[in-house]
This record gives structure tokens, C-alpha cells and sequence, in this order.
């Protein structure tokens, strides 16, 4: 119970909430970081993910991406990176970079793949051409799919970016490093805590913007069900 | 820390005559790593096995479970481990008692899933069999599960090897601490060595258990799945 009001305490502090180090503060940054990573990882893997969907090629490499990306130590990528490019911004982009690439294209492949071939066929039969059949029909059926991995990747940014307050960088991280260091427990809980909030409500935000670019045909009754199993076996 | 260390030369990033000076150290690191992966999926199995036949049994339990899972892994699993201190010291048990609440609710997932995707028609016909529940589980319904099982088993250990690096900063890494020893030395070659021999360590173990499911699921080898 100590722990607890001590975390309360420390997160209800005024002082907590204003100034270079206060929440608020190390909250932007911390997105910065996650948004921009997530940004830029977005612009390069739905296009491999979407390319690999609609052509078949590479299929293997889309599969297993996912998997292998499990595999990638963020710790040891930030640490090199650092080693590499010194004190600034680049190394906890290429780690969450690397961190958000593998979801994103292992769904948005999957996705294109799994429209049944006899919409895109009755596509092929209306007269669509391969790019009117990807734009119009395949990516906007893909789309929960899709979101499912931009969702997945932006979690998981969002809890890896504390990791820039290693290597000297802000963000919410700060609060378990520097507590770490100083022994403050409250400090640390206090951080973990912010950080999950911030996943959380990334996680919801993203909800809110996958029901607004997901075609309406998709989301009635009948067909939810079906494409909310595909989503939960490929998440 | 805020003015960092000087940039270094990408020749820089492996000097052979360190790893060969370090061996011992690196091996001992990688054992450690090894060691607390196979610890924390096992002690996983071992705790999902029961959780999840109850889950199966009482569909009630199942979401408060899936629900766990999703809230854990937006916990940064640095601040999660960094909470166990208070209880557990920085001792082994710590790192160990954290990555077994990750391999546990991806197993627990998997495991009722693939319990659940057992196929209904193959469930009455155990039971027209006269099969007891208890028989119908273990040699019907759990080795149709299987592939789902090891999928399951195969993710949590990839996991659990990325994050055992993370635990390196509570002081118990395995290959982790090559990261933290490059990091205070400034020096890349520990670095590389460590992401690389994680990365290997991921890929073999995947690489077993997929031959594992081969051999243990012989009739889906006959229908060229």
C-alpha cells in the first residue's frame, strides 16, 4: 500500500506536471519518437507488404518476417547504433524502425492475399485492370488487416521508445532509467505506468481511425465476424 | 552522457582479436542465455497447461486471460522487470519470473486456441466412441492441437530470447551483457557479436522446434501440408 500511495504521490506532484523534465515533456517526446518511427516504417513496409500480397512474390520472406523480427534485441540495436552515430535522434529511430517493419508487412501481406479470389476474380470479370482490382478492390478489403499491423507496430513502438532514455535521449523512459539509477521506486511504477497509458490509448486511437477507413461493406454484421477471426489469427 | 562518444569507423565494428580474448566470458553469457530461455518456456508450459485446460473448460476465464495478455505487453518489459526487484531482488528470479508472465499468456492463448479449433465432428465422434472425457483430451483433442501448441511454444521463445537482453540491465542478461559491457566500453564489437549470437540463438531454436512438429505430428506430413 506504501508503494502505492508513494506512486500516487509522485504522479499527482505539480512539479511532475511542468517544466524541461515534467510529464507532459517527456509525454511529446516520447511520441515524437513513436510516431515518427512508425511513420516512416509504415511508408516502406505496406508497399513491400501490399506489392508481395498482390504479386505472390516473396511470399516466404512476408511469413516469416514477423517471426523474425521477434528475434531482433532492440537493447542491442539502440546500444550499436549509439556506439555508431554518437548522442541525437538516429539510433532509437532505427530501432523502432527495425521494431515496426515485420508486423506491418507480414499484415498488409497476408491481407492482400486472403481477398477471396472470387471477388477479385468478379473484379477481373467487370473489366478491372491489376492496379484498379489492387486500389479499389484488394487494398480497401485488406484494410482491417492492415490496421491490425500498424496497431501492432505502434504498441510496440510506444513501449520500446522508453529505451531512448538509455542512450541519453528523452521520452517517458527517463523516469525508469533514472529511477532505476536512484533506487526510486515510485519514480519507476510512476513511468511504467505512463507508458502503458500511452500504449493504451494508442491502441484505442488506432481502434477509432480503423473504423473510419474501413469500408462500411466490411464492417456489417455478417462480414465483421468473419474478417475479425481473420485479423485475431494473424495478430 | 550528453556530449556521447566520438563516432566509430565501421571497420571498427568487429575486432576479431577481442572475441578471441573473450571467449570464455561470451560463452558463458550465451549458456546463461540459453539457460534462462529454456527455464521460464518450461516453467510457461508447465503453469499453461492446467490455466489453459480450465479456460477451455470454463470459456468464462478465457477473456479476463486474453485480457491480461494485451495489457502486458504495453508494459514496457524493462519497467516490468524493474517492478519485480522490490519482491524478488536482483537475483535470477527476477528476470526468471518475468519472462515466464510473457511465455505463459502466449501459451495459454495458443493452447486454448488450439483447442478450440479441434474440429467438432472429430469431438462426437471420440464421444460416439465412447471415449471418457479425460481420453478424449489426451489422445484426440490435444494432439490435433498440437501444430497450434508449438506455434505457440515457438513464439515464446523467440520472445523470451529478445528478452532476456532486456534483463541485462537488472543485471542478469546472458547476451545482453555483451550489449552493456560494449556500451560502457564504448566499443562495438561486444554489440555485434551479441545481437548476432541472439539472432542465431532465435533462428536455431525456431529452426528445432519446427523439426520437433514434424516429428510429433506425423499425420500432417502424409498430406504435404
Amino acid at each position: 500500500m506504501n508503494v502505492v500511495n508513494e506512486v500516487l504521490a509522485w504522479l499527482t506532484d505539480p512539479a511532475q506536471w511542468s517544466g524541461p523534465d515534467g510529464i507532459p515533456v517527456r509525454t511529446l517526446q516520447h511520441l515524437w519518437y513513436s510516431v515518427l518511427a512508425t511513420a516512416i516504417a509504415a511508408a516502406v513496409a505496406l508497399p513491400i507488404g501490399v506489392y508481395i500480397g498482390h504479386t505472390g512474390r516473396g511470399a516466404i520472406v512476408a511469413v516469416n518476417l514477423t517471426n523474425l523480427g521477434r528475434a531482433i534485441p532492440s537493447l542491442g540495436i539502440i546500444i550499436l547504433m549509439f556506439t555508431i552515430f554518437g548522442f541525437g535522434i538516429a539510433p532509437i529511430l532505427v530501432t523502432l524502425f527495425a521494431l515496426a517493419i515485420p508486423p506491418i508487412v507480414t499484415n498488409s501481406y497476408i491481407g492482400v492475399r486472403s481477398v477471396d479470389p472470387d471477388v477479385r476474380e468478379a473484379a477481373e470479370g467487370m473489366g478491372m485492370r491489376g492496379r484498379q482490382v489492387l486500389w479499389r478492390v484488394e487494398l480497401p478489403m485488406a484494410m482491417p488487416l492492415i490496421m491490425a499491423g500498424i496497431r501492432t507496430s505502434a504498441v510496440q513502438v510506444v513501449a520500446t521508445a522508453t529505451l531512448a532514455a538509455f542512450v541519453g535521449l528523452g521520452g517517458l523512459g527517463r523516469y525508469l532509467i533514472d529511477g532505476l539509477a536512484q533506487r526510486d521506486l515510485a519514480e519507476v511504477v510512476g513511468g511504467a505506468i505512463l507508458v502503458a497509458v500511452l500504449s493504451l490509448v494508442t491502441e484505442l486511437l488506432l481502434g477509432r481511425v480503423q473504423t473510419l477507413v474501413v469500408s462500411k461493406g466490411l464492417t456489417e454484421r455478417g462480414a465483421d465476424a468473419a474478417v475479425r477471426a481473420k485479423v485475431e489469427k494473424a495478430a | 552522457m550528453t556530449d556521447g562518444p566520438a563516432p566509430v569507423l565501421a571497420a571498427e565494428l568487429i575486432r576479431w582479436s577481442w572475441i578471441g580474448d573473450h571467449l570464455d566470458d561470451i560463452r558463458d553469457d550465451l549458456l546463461q542465455h540459453v539457460q534462462l530461455t529454456f527455464l521460464a518456456v518450461l516453467l510457461g508450459l508447465l503453469l499453461a497447461f492446467p490455466l489453459s485446460l480450465a479456460a477451455f473448460r470454463w470459456p468464462r476465464l478465457y477473456a479476463p486471460i486474453l485480457g491480461s495478455t494485451g495489457i502486458l505487453f504495453t508494459i514496457p518489459s524493462l519497467a516490468l522487470f524493474i517492478l519485480l526487484i522490490p519482491f524478488t531482488g536482483l537475483s535470477i528470479s527476477t528476470s526468471l519470473i518475468g519472462l515466464t508472465m510473457y511465455t505463459l499468456l502466449i501459451l495459454v492463448r495458443n493452447i486454448v486456441e488450439g483447442l478450440r479449433g479441434v474440429d467438432r465432428d472429430v469431438r462426437e465422434a471420440a464421444e460416439a466412441m465412447g471415449y471418457t472425457r479425460a481420453r478424449q483430451l489426451f489422445q484426440v483433442e490435444l494432439p490435433l492441437a498440437l501444430p497450434v501448441i508449438i506455434a505457440g511454444i515457438r513464439i515464446a521463445t523467440v520472445t523470451t530470447i529478445g528478452l532476456v537482453t532486456i534483463t541485462a540491465l537488472i543485471g542478469q542478461g546472458g547476451l545482453g551483457q555483451l550489449f552493456i559491457d560494449g556500451f560502457t566500453l564504448n566499443f562495438a564489437t561486444p554489440i555485434v557479436v551479441g545481437i548476432v549470437l541472439s539472432a542465431l540463438l532465435a533462428f536455431t531454436a525456431d529452426l528445432a522446434l519446427v523439426g520437433l512438429q514434424h516429428q510429433l505430428t506425423p499425420w500432417a506430413r502424409s498430406r504435404g501440408r
